[in-house]
């Protein structure tokens, strides 16, 4: 049961997967722009994530592993992760509209967020369980998520602010990401 | 001859993926560690880039329209597996440093960019050179944020020790918002010569008007002119 927790509290602050495994950080820093569509995404990522580890993980043992073709992972995973995409999307529109609409485009976006596609190698190279898999994945999404929001809610404060001239725009934001970063560092001292 | 050495032009300097576009930054901000690193990942992402850009434009008139994104997905995860096992046989050292990032060069957003600007409307050899060169503009960049990052993180460059003795390097330049802050400045350096010389262009030609296109200070052009 701890090592289980501890992989959630892992994968969520300790290994943040923006701030300090640098994956996902084209919408990390498109997105970050408005308050709620950055929690919009948050949770269509966590959705998605924690469904494309379990495929993965599902396919990577059953499938892939016995039949001696682990080298193909990658492509397997990525059209995994595009077919699935699809099949949410194709969902939600139809089961539940209000959800769809708040998503918009940021719903088939996740497809190249390398987020997706790193946790499902990364579980897979760190030979975890299925029930590991879910739980990283889930872990690495509300990192992502943990991580976007609170950007979003600075840079809705440096809008107010008077910058030198060229820092404005993307330099300012990756500053405060690094900022972020050395904060996020301090959970490296969790201990269980 | 020269729409090809254009080509490297534009990849390099006018269009740099990561300088001026900013594609790509997920394993900028990664594997710059070490400038070693920006090499490897560099060259490795370029050759992937040169073979994706060559086979996409070999067969732009086969993919139909409406199915291209997956081809592409699908030819580019392929190239990147090959490349993959390539490294890992005979290079363990760099595939150990690099790790994850290099299968996620599938992701590279600057692979797929090229693939739908330029590959699928122009012939083989012009985006084989396009290719080529977006690829070493991304390496150089690679390079230089490595260098800078392993300066100022870790006393040396390509391993050389540079710093003279008792100076304490600075280490959370080579932890992870040493990549951040690194970027950081690139883009601001940039940002500050494209606001000079679009200052030295509004005092020679005016201002249009244009204040939503436009990031230099309003009214603050007579001031700069004066020193």
């Amino acid at each position: 049961m701890t090592s289980l927790i501890l992989i959630i509290v892992g994968s969520a602050l300790i290994h943040n997967v923006v701030l300090n495994q640098f994956l996902g950080i084209c919408s990390f820093l498109g997105v970050s722009k408005q308050m709620k569509a950055s929690a919009s995404l948050g949770a269509a990522v966590i959705f998605v994530i924690t469904i494309a580890s379990a495929v993965a993980s599902i396919l990577y043992d059953n499938v892939l592993k016995p039949l001696g073709l682990d080298y193909m992972k990658t492509i397997i995973f990525i059209l995994v992760i595009a077919a699935l995409v699809q099949i949410v999307e194709m969902f939600l529109k139809k089961k539940s509209p209000a959800i769809y609409k708040a998503l918009g485009i940021y719903l088939p976006l996740i497809t190249t967020n390398c987020a997706v596609l790193g946790v499902a190698l990364t579980n897979v190279q760190n030979g975890y369980n299925f029930i590991e898999c879910v739980l990283s994945g889930f872990g690495t999404a509300l990192g992502y998520t943990i991580a976007i929001v609170l950007l979003a809610s600075i840079r809705s404060r440096i809008k107010e602010e008077d910058i030198p001239a060229p820092l404005r725009g993307a330099p300012i934001v990756l500053i405060a990401a690094a900022l972020m970063s050395i904060a996020f560092m301090g959970f490296a001292g969790l201990s269980f | 001859m020269n729409k090809y050495f254009e080509r490297l032009y534009n990849g390099v300097i006018k269009e740099n993926p990561t300088l001026v576009l900013m594609l790509g930054m997920c394993p900028t901000l990664a594997v710059s560690t070490r400038a070693m690193n920006g090499i490897g990942m560099g060259l490795s992402t370029t050759a992937v880039l040169i073979l994706s850009n060559f086979v996409i434009s070999a067969l732009r008139k086969l993919i139909p329209d409406q199915v291209r994104l997956p081809s592409y997905i699908v030819i580019v995860a392929s190239l990147v597996t090959v490349t993959e096992l390539l490294i890992q046989a005979y290079i363990p050292s760099l595939y150990e440093a690099l790790g994850i990032y290099i299968p996620l060069i599938v992701v590279n957003c600057i692979i797929l960019g090229r693939a739908e600007a330029y590959a699928n409307k122009n012939t083989p050899g012009l985006a084989v050179m396009d290719g080529l060169g977006m690829g070493l503009g991304f390496t150089v960049a690679l390079t230089l944020a490595g260098a800078v990052r392993e300066l100022l993180g870790n006393g040396s460059v390509f391993g050389i020790n540079v710093l003279p003795e008792g100076v304490e390097p600075i280490g959370i330049f080579v932890q992870p918002p040493g990549a951040f802050l690194v970027i950081a400045l690139f883009i601001a350096i940039m940002n500050a010569i494209g606001i000079k010389t679009r200052q030295r262009k509004l005092v020679e030609e005016g201002c249009g008007g244009e204040c939503a296109t436009c990031s230099a200070p309003c009214g603050e052009t007579e001031e700069v002119d004066k020193k």
